[in-house]
């Protein structure tokens, strides 16, 4: 019981940027304005249920995340983490509960949840970047027109962005012209254009070739990093032990399990999480 | 070729009123088109429902029965008379603008739901997602359907004929008079559609040559 697993001799043995600033005590106060109020809750998903037709996608969904923490939610594919991660921003509709964010009641339509969403920023499988507007116009997009940037300094702020992902050299190209890879970490770059209080990443990685995940996920570490609050839904456990603050593990539309990574992958306490790890070990 | 040369003052003023018929008719059933397509995916049920009673009752109602409505039916309403050539204009804007309406319905659907996903999830309300994201894409996809809208519109201009608008389907009634044989009228003024009709297609070829989406 005592002996260390492999898994957490792992972790401590190569301590990453990510696991560094986690393991920094969170009330330290820092310039940054994203780690300020470190602690407080941001996300509050309170009794929600989702019904698609009869099928009930979310059962009783209760999660706190709070300033600067990574939320990695795992699970079987149909477990309901996806339309979870999706509710947080009303791109879907929920049939029960209560989601509030940074305080606030998720507004039901119109303006006010338009810019509640600008508030947070959503990474999505297929990228979803504009196919008719240029790298560099994505990214620009929502800063000039919700936020009402001039077009310089969005365009000012879009490059430095686009450099922080490494795909500042393709901002005049078209979407299609693009790696997979370099699509996703544009959408990350459009997403952060915003300011988001918090970033939502819907298998962000689900939909790339394997030699293309490490350069997302990089990006994706170093924002975790640097103090951003994320809800991560994904099959990349390397990244749930590498900059996880905590696991969500969800089956059958419900939350199964919730531990930090250490906890979870070296000692889960359900049989659902054991079976779902059994099977991602064996191979 | 005499045909056509004895008789220029009526070929030219024609087709001008072909033009204008066709050109505000054009521009008005865009608009009005643009906004009842977007009306039909509104996420406001009372909006799709108008957007749909009015493609439903005008796609149903026979061009000519609108025309006559608008020549005979609404000068009796006592409201203020423009004249007829606006009251064609408006007859052909209304009647046009539903097929307009869905075509860009049809080019709605061709986008894929992640962009609209994409736009909303930066902070986009539903007007700037339709106009910066959704529209400029579903145009260029429809592209083909819309510009045969715009040539049934061109040809359907001569239905305004039925309530004397001179157009240039008049031409060859008043050139009959005139004793010129009716054959050779028709073929002159066919030919004239046809290079109208030429040039919306080499329009269309160079907005898609232009527009193409990548994907």
């Amino acid at each position: 019981m005592a002996s260390p697993t492999l898994d957490s001799m792992e972790s401590n043995a190569h301590e990453t940027p990510a696991a560094a600033a986690r393991n920094r005590p969170r009330y330290e106060t820092t310039s940054n304005p994203i780690v300020a109020g470190v602690g407080e809750p941001l996300v509050v998903v309170e009794g929600v249920e989702k019904y698609f037709g009869d099928f009930q996608a979310l059962k009783d969904i209760n999660l706190t995340v709070t300033k600067g923490e990574v939320v990695v939610v795992i699970g079987p594919s149909g477990s309901g983490k996806s339309t979870l991660c999706r509710t947080i921003n009303r791109l879907e509709t929920i049939n029960a509960g209560e989601i509030r964010i940074d305080g606030k009641k998720l507004p039901e339509e119109g303006k006010a949840l338009a810019a509640l969403r600008a508030d947070v920023g959503m990474v999505f499988q297929s990228f979803n970047l504009f196919a008719h507007k240029t790298i560099l116009q994505n990214v620009t997009l929502g800063p000039i027109k919700v936020r009402g940037q001039s077009k310089a300094d969005a365009e000012k702020a879009a490059m430095v962005l686009l450099e922080r992902v490494g795909v500042e050299k393709q901002a005049n190209k078209m979407p299609a012209q693009l790696s997979g890879g370099q699509q996703q970490r544009v959408a990350i770059a459009r997403a952060l254009a915003m300011k988001p209080k918090v970033m939502l990443f819907d298998e962000p990685t689900s939909a790339l070739d394997p030699e293309m995940i490490n350069e997302v996920l990089d990006v994706m570490i170093q924002l975790a990093s640097e103090g951003m609050t994320m809800i991560v839904v994904t099959h990349e456990m390397g990244f749930a032990r590498k900059a996880a603050d905590r696991v969500v593990f969800m089956a059958d539309g419900e939350i199964v399990e919730e531990a930090t990574p250490e906890e979870f992958f070296s000692a889960p306490k359900s049989d659902r999480a054991k079976d779902f790890l059994s099977k991602l070990l064996s191979h | 070729m005499d045909t056509l040369l004895n008789n220029s003052d009526l070929f030219i003023s024609g087709f001008r009123n072909t033009l204008i018929l066709f050109f505000f008719s054009a521009i008005f059933a865009l608009v009005i088109g643009i906004v009842v397509g977007a009306m039909r995916v509104s996420p406001v049920p009372i909006m799709r429902g108008v957007g749909t009673v009015y493609v439903n009752f005008i796609r149903n109602t026979p061009l000519t029965l609108l025309m006559f409505f608008f020549a005979f039916g609404y000068p009796k309403l006592d409201l203020p008379n423009p004249g007829y050539t606006v009251l064609a204009i408006i007859a052909l804007s209304v009647y046009t603008a539903t097929y307009v309406a869905e075509v860009l319905r049809s080019g709605f659907n061709t986008v894929p739901v992640g962009q609209a996903e994409a736009a909303r999830a930066i902070g986009l309300p539903f007007g700037p997602t339709m106009s910066l994201v959704i529209m400029p894409q579903a145009f260029r996809a429809v592209i083909p359907p819309m510009m045969s809208v715009f040539i049934a519109l061109l040809k359907n201009t001569t239905v305004a004929a039925g309530f004397s608008v001179a157009e240039a389907g008049t031409i060859r009634a008043n050139l009959s008079e005139r004793g010129e044989p009716a054959i050779v009228v028709l073929l002159w003024v066919a030919f004239f559609f046809v290079i109208l009709v030429g040039f919306l297609a080499w329009l269309q070829r160079s907005l898609e040559r232009r527009w193409k989406v990548l994907r």
